[in-house]
């Protein structure tokens, strides 16, 4: 049996030793702190897949029950990626360790654990690709920077690169442009090709590829959630709106993430789609087939991803439709832009997306046929198409935060402040260096928005969040507008925890608050059923 | 000189050994960044916890109550509540405020002098621990209501498809 402990003695109470330990990187495992990691993956959902390796595991047990050649395929599959991939095998060679990259990362800004610096995370794996593919590590080893693949550095892998949200921050700032956010899906493949995947990401994946939806939503739960919104936004506007499902020869197939069909703020932003369609009198149809545009599969490997995504081309075959219109949707939007067209494309039986209301004729969507929604009414507002009354968002005073994807994805950065300047009087940017390129991620994508893991969530958020309370405590800001489903649902949190004066929204929220539509009743309520301030008191006073 | 005045006086170096000590608690390459970096946008951590000291040390210097300084022990614990430390290693930082104190001033007051103001950065300390409890409290509400708003627009969507049918 085990001696007993001693109590320790006042004076050695009071002698804690704040200082962290002194060892190198390389000999210091990874330490499992409960808060700062997820789930591992059920085997239901790697079966159903076809994912390597389904069991029964635990990320925090020391036994992971790993296959015995773990090393082998590893290693393999590290290798088969550095042929596969020349810009990865560039990226393991050419970092020059000149530091630019280090604290520019939301997670390590906010942990301040070294290994999150960017430089070091992508070290963890550049040590493995010496020791076995280079012959410097070879021959020198530790001398050259290399060292051995053992359970605790593949452990250490696993860590470190789900404590990556993909957000490309790092990679604005590094003279070379290394993307470590490549380096981080080529870990996570790795992880994945021994079932060490999380919950949070398989679930929706295997979800997805059953249901056509992360949810895991049926046809007719699809159908009947926008039903109720179609309820809701007659409540407060007296119109009832009519969108179709599944309707074959509609002009555009409407695709966004199942996010705003479920969860509160996502389902606001949604119904401003709704309303924004049915004023335009839009030709366009919802698929309960492809009802997904995120794509989790993204965080397990490109395979995975590709199979995926496959079904919003396939749909758009199906019901016979001219283009594709996307909602307000992160990494759905960098694989559209970056990945979709070499994956399933080419779409030539989609036409060029031309707009039926202002004829403009979006040629930087030639390849994919995909048109973002935030686009598509910039240019409806640019041609005067829209009525708005921007004085309905009065009582808010926004900001709005630049999705990764979005932003560094593809670019998109003046569209979704030219729809908030006309839906809404009072808007203010967060500091310079927190915006547009540079933005601070939420600290919760890439799959890593799961519950388990929060203490890690606040701490990747904080950047983000600490802009946020500036423009917080200067101008009164109060609502954080964005244009991404993940975005809407973690920065709530987030929020709550450092800036609890500050709600979160989708763009197409305050754009359905502003919308003047054909025949309204005179509006009371916002989106959220809540009254619309000054237009309560003019209520009492007609009493 | 009145103990005020002496803090006053010393509040330069004060401060800087304590937020020396308080860097110590960070690794090294951690601590060169945060003392380093002056933006407070690309550093909100070394910011975050400088501000908070000044407000921690003028409250010390005006002999506010722990109330009154509870603002800037929040945003210091808030930070350090969520980072890789242990509850007391998280808190610690206003205990090291006694170290320095207790060097810097040794020669200039009295052991009655120093006692009083240990026990009031003993008061200071108390306060940081419920601020700290607050801050995890939170994050278990977060975990919950993440959890509960699915559920609960499940059951809303429930009860008005059943107001519907009425």
């Amino acid at each position: 049996m085990a001696k007993a402990k001693k109590p320790p003695k006042p004076e050695e109470l009071a002698k804690i030793d704040y200082s962290p330990p002194e060892t190198g990187w390389m000999d210091t495992p990874a330490v499992f702190k409960p808060g700062t990691f997820c789930y591992g993956a059920r085997p239901k959902y790697l079966e159903e897949v076809g994912f390597p390796n389904p069991r029964e595991w635990s990320s925090a047990d020391e036994d992971w029950k790993l296959p015995e050649n773990w090393k082998e395929i590893v290693l393999e599959g590290l290798g088969d990626r550095l042929k596969k991939y020349r810009s990865f095998h560039l990226f393991m060679d050419i970092c020059v360790r000149c530091g630019a990259c280090a604290d520019k990362c939301h997670f390590f800004i906010g942990s301040g654990d070294p290994k999150n610096m960017p430089v070091l995370r992508a070290e963890l794996m550049r040590s493995v690709y010496r020791k076995y593919f280079t012959t410097g590590g070879k021959l020198l080893g530790r001398h050259a920077g290399a060292r051995d693949l053992t359970y605790d550095v593949f452990k250490e892998w696993w860590y470190y690169f789900y404590q990556c949200t993909e957000c490309r921050r790092c990679s604005v700032f590094c003279p070379y442009g290394i993307d470590t956010a490549e380096i981080t899906m080529m870990a996570r493949e790795l992880v994945n090709l021994l079932g060490c995947n999380t919950d949070w990401i398989a679930g929706p994946v295997a979800n997805c590829y059953r249901k056509g939806n992360h949810l895991g939503l049926e046809p007719h739960t699809i159908q009947s959630n926008i039903e109720f919104m179609v309820d809701d936004i007659e409540e407060i506007t007296g119109i009832r709106v009519e969108p179709t499902f599944n309707r074959k020869g509609a002009e555009i197939l409407f695709v966004t993430p199942s996010g705003d069909l479920f969860g509160d703020p996502g389902t606001y932003t949604c119904m401003g789609y709704l309303m924004l369609f049915h004023e335009l009198g839009l030709d366009y149809t919802w698929s309960t087939y492809a009802s997904e545009g995120g794509n989790f599969g993204f965080f397990t490997s490109m395979e995975m991803a590709k199979r995926l995504n496959y079904k919003i081309y396939a749909e758009a075959k199906r019901l016979g439709v001219k283009w594709i219109l996307g909602g307000e949707c992160g990494h759905m939007w960098r694989i559209v832009h970056q990945y979709m067209d070499t994956w399933n494309g080419p779409a030539d039986f989609l036409e060029v997306p031309v707009s039926p209301i202002t004829g403009t004729r979006f040629d930087n969507a030639r390849a994919t046929k995909m048109v973002h929604v935030v686009e598509f009414l910039a240019d409806l507002i640019r041609h005067g198409k829209v009525n708005l009354d921007p004085s309905r968002n009065d009582h808010l005073k926004v900001t709005f935060h630049d999705s990764c994807n979005t932003s560094r994805g593809m670019g998109i950065f003046e569209e979704p402040r030219y729809v908030i300047r006309h839906v809404c009087n009072h808007f203010y940017e967060m500091p310079e260096n927190t915006i547009r390129e540079k933005t601070f991620c939420c600290g919760s994508g890439s799959g890593l928005n799961a519950g388990e893991n929060m203490e890690l969530r606040m701490r990747g958020g904080l950047p983000r969040a600490n802009a946020v309370k500036y423009v917080n405590d200067r101008y009164g800001v109060n609502m954080l507008a964005n244009i991404c489903a993940i975005d809407r649902a973690a920065l709530t949190t987030l929020m709550q925890y450092w800036v609890p004066d500050v709600d979160v929204c989708g763009v197409h929220e305050l754009v359905g608050n502003a919308l003047v539509m054909k025949g309204e009743k005179k509006r009371t309520m916002d989106l959220r059923l809540e009254p619309l301030p000054g237009m309560e008191e003019e209520e009492e006073e007609e009493e | 000189m009145e103990l005020k005045d002496l803090l006053s006086q010393k509040k330069t170096s004060v401060m800087k050994r304590w937020y020396d000590l308080i860097m110590q608690t960070y690794p090294a390459e951690t601590a060169m960044f945060l003392q380093a970096e002056k933006d407070p946008f690309a550093n909100p951590v070394g910011s975050t916890i400088y501000r908070g000291m000044e407000g921690i040390y003028e409250g010390l210097l005006r002999e506010t109550d722990p109330e009154g300084v509870s603002g800037f022990l929040d945003s210091i614990i808030r930070v350090r509540a969520v980072q890789d430390f242990t509850p007391s290693e998280a808190v610690s930082f206003v205990f090291l405020l006694k170290d320095v104190l207790r060097e810097e001033l040794k020669d200039d007051v009295d052991p009655e002098g120093l006692l009083v103001l240990g026990s009031r950065i003993d008061a200071l300390a108390l306060s940081a621990f419920d601020i700290y409890v607050r801050c995890r409290e939170k994050l278990y509400e977060l975990k919950a209501n993440e959890l509960r708003n699915w559920t609960s627009k499940l059951i809303e969507r429930a009860a008005k498809a059943g107001g519907r049918g009425q």
